[in-house]
């Protein structure tokens, strides 16, 4: 029952990284793909009726963990503290730099938001694959199961390490990568004109650049904590994982190579969830490993619920799942299609 | 207290203050929206076109301001109270998450819908998307008020060997007697934010009109807005007012003697209107009371003995017993004084003498902040109440805390938090006044006052 939790969770969690993930792309990439007025409210238009949908993944997967591993929910957000505050910031001033923008008739301010936006999704997509590494290179757990974490030490991930080391950084820079590459191609399906191009460009740019750096990355990880290939080792069905993220490269590079607009957006999604899934496969049954001692590491049997609320959530959870897909697939639906400069609907 | 429980606890309230000073308008509003569309339907040409479009606006705007403020409130369970998240997740987790997976997806995908869609959707759909909107605001609203009814009343509950709680029965939280009455009248108080603020703009429209100018919105806003103010002030204090205190009453005495200002045990206790209290000398000086009343409001006795403070050791006292008194006074002072006003308004608007009374108007529309003030106070009585307590009688908020978040982290961003919101305040205040200023311009007649036109309006910026 923990293990079918473990795998909705992650399950979750791949979703929230895959739809906002696009648009936290869009957001870093935002000032240099679109220039002017009008092109900055077509960027804006495409991610606009959706981007809020898509966020609402990481607070329903936060709440999914919370009854479900709620050890791992505190000793995680207590223990990540500085970080996590600095990503509710950047969250509240994205929204706002997005939303408000249209609300004021002056440019300044218009600008000021711009900025805003970009900033803090840039910064946002950093966070994401920074914690991610965090949580690979484990955290020195205390006998209670709680850990805190300065934002960084000496920058080496070591017995007393931080937020940021050489290991997370990195992998903040893997997730701005992909995330960029991710939101460049999206933008591409859904723009017409100088958009397109540059966010076509971009894309291919991107294309060529996640090999090294998921290389750098795999190798990186390696180093940092051997402990991951034990699973793929044990069950070798586990390789499946990395042929897929290397098969969603090549279709990525060959998609954008001939401008397939739709098979490059989703080989990057293909990238994302591959990624993540191999990342979760190498981790299970932990949650969160100790730097140190592997005893004191949380895993899907020491940080969950009792067996009748797992049991009862999966009633209700199931079926919220149902609509949640069903008004994402309307949602996608009523907002398809090419958009163009001045083809002048409503928004923000 | 040490330093840390005083910055987790300071963390925690100033957030979930600042933040649902938003949401009881939203809530608040949406069904008044709704109302509006209907009648611009039925009597057109009568400004609830107007109203609808004017009202859309400013529930779009605080939706926006909600959301953002939101988001922390959900983190700060495992950022600041990581104990309690390990001891409780288990039950409350289970609320919070269907919150996320129910109300928090159908607000936000129909909010893009109903925002972003009025050219793609149909005028049906469109009005639909708005109702899952308000659906879903008043969904989220339940089982946030079942989240902090099982930290006042814990039911459905078992203690582990592992000393956390684990569920047992999800259909007893979710059916808790005390998330009933509280989900009532905290979706009453936030009607009668929505009811006051609409009655205050139409109030205000009025007042600065000129002579000959089209008044169809402001009487418009004003009539469903002094029905509405009404009608949900008299619920605040009959029955959900009444019942939620007599819960409070037959659940947490403790409580119910700190904000009433009960120091001893008596028949016949009286009812404090006015007073301040001494806890060092424990009494209340210069009372104003009302004999016998709080036995009869209590246990609708004249002679009933009220369990005072003085039956229950000092560690089971709520801990700032003044700003529990002062808090659950104003609540009830200023839900009286709503009472009051919105019905001789309401009165008047009958006899249609409304209109041309300008103490009238200007009372509507200095009243417009208060029902933040009594919100708030409600919260904080419930939540101050519930001291020294946690999960009342489980555990104490002292034991709640993350033990490994130090105060100087906590300060850190507390001090943060508050810098980033005087910045929103600032936003808020501007965006509004400007949405309301642009409002005042539109009341004169309009070429096509479609009826569909309520919260489409909203998507053109």
């Amino acid at each position: 029952m923990a293990t079918l939790w473990f795998l909705l969770v992650a399950l979750m969690l791949v979703a929230y990284v895959v739809l906002d993930g696009f648009d936290l792309g869009i957001g870093a990439i935002y000032k240099w793909v679109a220039r002017t007025p009008d092109e900055r409210a077509l960027v804006r238009r495409s991610i606009g009726p959706v981007w809020d949908a898509n966020e609402v993944w990481l607070l329903a997967a936060g709440g999914t963990l919370y009854f479900s591993f709620p050890q791992l929910y505190a000793s995680s957000f207590s223990g990540f503290y500085l970080p996590l505050m600095l990503a509710l910031w950047l969250l509240i001033g994205r929204a706002l730099g997005l939303e408000l923008r249209g609300h004021f008739d002056h440019d300044l301010v218009a600008e000021a938001c711009d900025s805003i936006f970009m900033v803090s999704s840039l910064l946002l997509t950093v966070i994401l694959g920074a914690a991610l590494g965090n949580v690979i290179r484990g955290v020195p757990l205390d006998a209670d199961g709680y850990f805190f974490l300065p934002l960084w030490t000496n920058f080496r991930p070591g017995p007393d390490p931080g937020v940021l080391d050489w290991y997370t950084v990195l992998c903040g820079v893997v997730a701005l990568c992909a995330l960029v590459t991710h939101g460049a191609h999206y933008l591409a399906l859904r723009s017409t004109g100088a958009v397109n191009v540059r966010a076509r460009r971009l894309g291919h740019t991107g294309a060529r650049l996640l090999p090294l750096v998921t290389l750098a990355s795999l190798v990186a990880t390696l180093i940092v904590r051997p402990a991951v290939s034990h699973n793929f080792l044990e069950h070798p069905a586990g390789l499946l994982l990395p042929a897929a993220v290397a098969a969603s490269l090549v279709a990525m590079e060959l998609a954008a190579r001939r401008d397939r607009e739709r098979l490059a957006f989703w080989a990057s999604g293909v990238y994302l969830v591959a990624m993540l899934g191999g990342a979760a496969f190498a981790l299970y049954p932990v949650l969160l490993p100790d730097s140190s001692d592997a005893t004191r590491s949380l895993t899907i049997l020491t940080a969950s619920t009792g067996s009748y609320a797992m049991r009862v959530a999966l009633t209700w959870w199931f079926v919220a799942l149902a609509l949640v897909i069903g008004s994402f697939l309307y949602l996608y639906r009523t907002f398809r299609g090419k958009l163009s400069i001045g083809s002048g609907e409503g928004g923000h | 207290m040490d330093s840390a429980l005083v910055v987790h606890r300071l963390h925690f309230a100033f957030t979930a203050t600042f933040h649902y000073l938003f949401p009881q308008l939203t809530m608040g509003l949406a069904p008044l929206i709704v109302v509006c569309k209907v009648l611009a339907v039925r009597r057109p040409g009568r400004g609830y076109a107007e109203a609808a479009r004017l009202l859309g606006r400013l529930f779009a705007l605080n939706f926006v301001f909600g959301v953002v403020t939101g988001v922390p409130m959900e983190f700060q369970f495992g950022t600041n109270w990581a104990r309690f998240s390990r001891f409780a997740g288990g039950v409350i987790g289970q609320t919070l998450a269907m919150e996320g997976m129910f109300a928090f997806f159908l607000e936000s995908t129909f909010l893009g819908l109903f925002l972003f869609g009025e050219k793609r959707l149909s005028p049906r759909a469109h009005l639909l998307s708005a109702v899952a909107v308000f659906l879903g605001s008043w969904l989220s609203g339940y089982f946030i008020v079942a989240t902090d009814a099982w930290m006042q009343h814990p039911v459905g509950y078992t203690l582990a060997p592992d000393g956390s709680v684990q569920l047992t029965s999800l259909a007893a939280l979710l059916t808790n007697r005390w998330a009933f009455w509280q989900y009532l009248h905290t979706m009453g108080g936030a009607a009668v934010t929505g009811a006051v603020a609409t009655a205050g703009l139409g109030a205000y429209y009025r007042l600065r009109a000129k002579p000959g100018d089209d008044a169809r919105t402001s009487t418009a806003l004003l009539r469903v807005g002094v029905f509405a103010a009404a009608l949900a002030s008299l619920w605040q204090l009959f029955p959900s007012g009444d019942s939620q205190g007599r819960l409070v009453a037959q659940n947490q005495p403790a409580t119910l003697a700190a904000m009433e200002g009960l120091f001893t045990t008596q028949p016949g206790a009286p009812l404090v209107l006015i007073g301040q209290p001494n806890t060092d000398e424990r009494r209340i000086d210069n009372t104003l009371e009302v004999p016998a009343a709080l036995s009869m409001l209590t246990y609708r006795r004249w002679n009933a003995q009220v369990t005072g403070l003085d039956a229950f050791p000092l560690d089971e006292h709520p801990d700032n017993i003044g700003l529990l008194y002062y808090s659950y006074h104003l609540m009830v002072g200023l839900g009286t004084l709503f009472l009051a006003l919105m019905g001789v308004a309401l009165l008047w608007l009958l006899r249609g003498r409304l209109l041309e009374s300008r103490a009238l108007l200007w009372a509507l529309v200095l009243a417009v902040p208060l029902p933040y003030i009594a919100n708030t106070a409600g919260w904080i009585t419930a939540e101050i109440g519930r001291q020294p307590w946690l999960v009342y009688g489980l555990m104490r908020t002292a034991a709640g805390t993350s033990s490994r978040v130090s105060a100087g982290n906590g300060l850190f961003s507390l001090i943060g938090f508050m810098g980033l919101y005087v910045v929103l305040s600032v936003a808020f205040v501007l965006l509004v006044a400007r949405t309301v200023a642009r409002g005042a311009e539109e009341a004169s007649p309009t070429p096509n006052p479609g009826p569909r036109a309520g919260g489409a309006a909203v998507a053109a910026e």
